[in-house]
């Protein structure tokens, strides 16, 4: 995701002043984060950047409060302020989420371990360690001895299959900003479909996983 | 809606969605004197009475329901223009081009705004029915989605609330369609691709004999 421009760009019009403004970033990352099926990266520069300008208002709006200012416009920043905590918080929660459910598959994958934040890796290695007590504590040392692990059915499976992982295949719906012409859908190239700009498609999210990364497609 | 444990369900609440909507732009008649507002979301204003400017949705139902401005209705929400959008949804079968918020818009201003929009009752009626004979043709689009061949669906000019509102439905279907026209590859060919992509399919095997 590109950092963009930020606000002080001299564009006119207030669409392509609002494509790089990080509140329209951190709604892009919402969205894709709340219907994509696995975690994604973690935008760490917008995350910080957001919580810098959040701190900077919430300074502003108490000044504003004990210098008498007018009590709606205070009102309206502590609406636009409260708009945008929200987007940050649910952004931050959804993260979490899929991480307690994917948690013992994220350990393992150094790829997706490595889309987490410093303190995401924290909650979930705590949090991991917290199931894992939990399931040998309530079930598992009482099963005979091949069946005690919490990441295998027994000790005769080849893999780890009682992790759950996230499921790749599931549909998404996206939208493309531009036209993206012709797209190879899956690996033997059977199925080519075309993307035109602001066109919702319903398709699997292992096939448009790259462009959502890329941030050419929106998830919605 | 947080807590969800179905990875399938609606990703977005109707909640969620308004809140979407609500940073569209729409023109405003102000009745008071403002300076410039500096929001994280974006700079707006200055204000001054009687002098249209364009504000963000939540803005606008904010300044009006402390009685300081009017809501000018968007151009698209005129009798004339929508009974122009029902017409041709009745006559075609393909979608006719709306704000992609629209249902939230319209429902945000009969919400808090009624007084401002010309005709009211009629507008208003237009919509439903436009909703209406919409959702029509999203179920009778949906009937004729064949079992073997469909790997993507293109949903040309949904709204935002119609697409959240099929999600479920449309994402559980195709990945049956995709599940089962996957293992039917299998059983052609014995490739080990195909074969790797089983073992993610779910996070249980069956229990091997021993």
């Amino acid at each position: 995701m590109d950092s963009g421009a930020g606000e002080s760009s001299a564009a006119d019009d207030y669409e392509s002043l609002m494509s790089t403004t990080d509140a329209e970033l951190l709604k892009s990352a919402w969205r894709n984060e709340k219907a994509a099926p696995e975690i994604l990266n973690y935008a760490a520069d917008l995350v910080q950047r957001s919580r810098q300008q959040i701190q900077l208002m919430e300074e502003m709006v108490e000044d504003y409060i004990n210098d008498g200012v007018d009590p709606l416009t205070v009102s309206l920043y502590q609406i636009d302020l409260d708009r945008t905590m929200f987007l940050l918080r649910s952004y931050l929660r959804t993260r979490l989420q899929k991480i307690e459910k994917y948690v013992f598959h994220i350990q393992k994958t150094a790829e997706e371990w490595n889309r987490l934040s410093k303190q995401e890796q924290k909650f979930a290695s705590r949090f991991a360690g917290d199931i894992k007590h939990h399931l040998d504590q309530s079930v598992l040392s009482r099963l005979p001895d091949q069946y005690q692990s919490h990441l295998r059915q027994s000790a005769a499976s080849e893999e780890d299959d009682m992790v759950p992982e996230p499921q790749l295949d599931s549909y998404v719906v996206c939208r493309s900003k531009k036209y993206l012409g012709t797209y190879q859908l899956n690996d033997g190239g059977e199925e080519l479909i075309n993307i035109e700009a602001d066109d919702l498609y319903a398709l699997p999210y292992k096939s448009i996983k790259p462009l959502v990364e890329s941030g050419q497609v929106d998830l919605v | 809606m947080a807590g969800t444990s179905d990875p399938h369900a609606s990703a977005f609440s109707a909640a969620e969605l308004e809140f979407l909507a609500e940073d569209e732009m729409i023109e405003i008649v102000p009745n008071l004197r403002m300076d410039a507002l500096n929001f994280i979301s974006g700079d707006f204003g200055p204000f001054r009475p009687q002098i249209p400017t364009q504000a963000p949705l939540w803005l606008a139902v904010a300044l009006k329901k402390r009685g300081k401005c009017t809501i000018r209705a968007p151009e698209w929400m005129s009798v004339d223009k929508l009974t122009q959008v029902l017409e041709a949804e009745r006559d075609s079968d393909k979608f006719q081009p709306l704000p992609f918020h629209y249902v939230e818009i319209s429902r945000l201003l009969f919400d808090h705004a009624q007084g401002d929009i010309p005709d009211t009752y009629m507008v208003r009626s237009l919509i439903e029915d436009i909703k209406d004979v919409r959702f029509h043709k999203i179920g009778k689009g949906l009937e004729s989605i064949s079992g073997g061949g469909t790997f993507a669906l293109k949903l040309k000019n949904l709204s935002a609330m119609e697409a959240n509102i099929v999600r479920p439905f449309v994402t559980r279907a195709l990945e049956t369609f995709y599940k089962l026209s996957s293992s039917d590859m299998i059983q052609e060919t014995d490739n080990a691709p195909n074969r790797q992509q089983t073992a993610n399919r779910g996070p249980r095997r069956q229990l091997k004999d021993r």
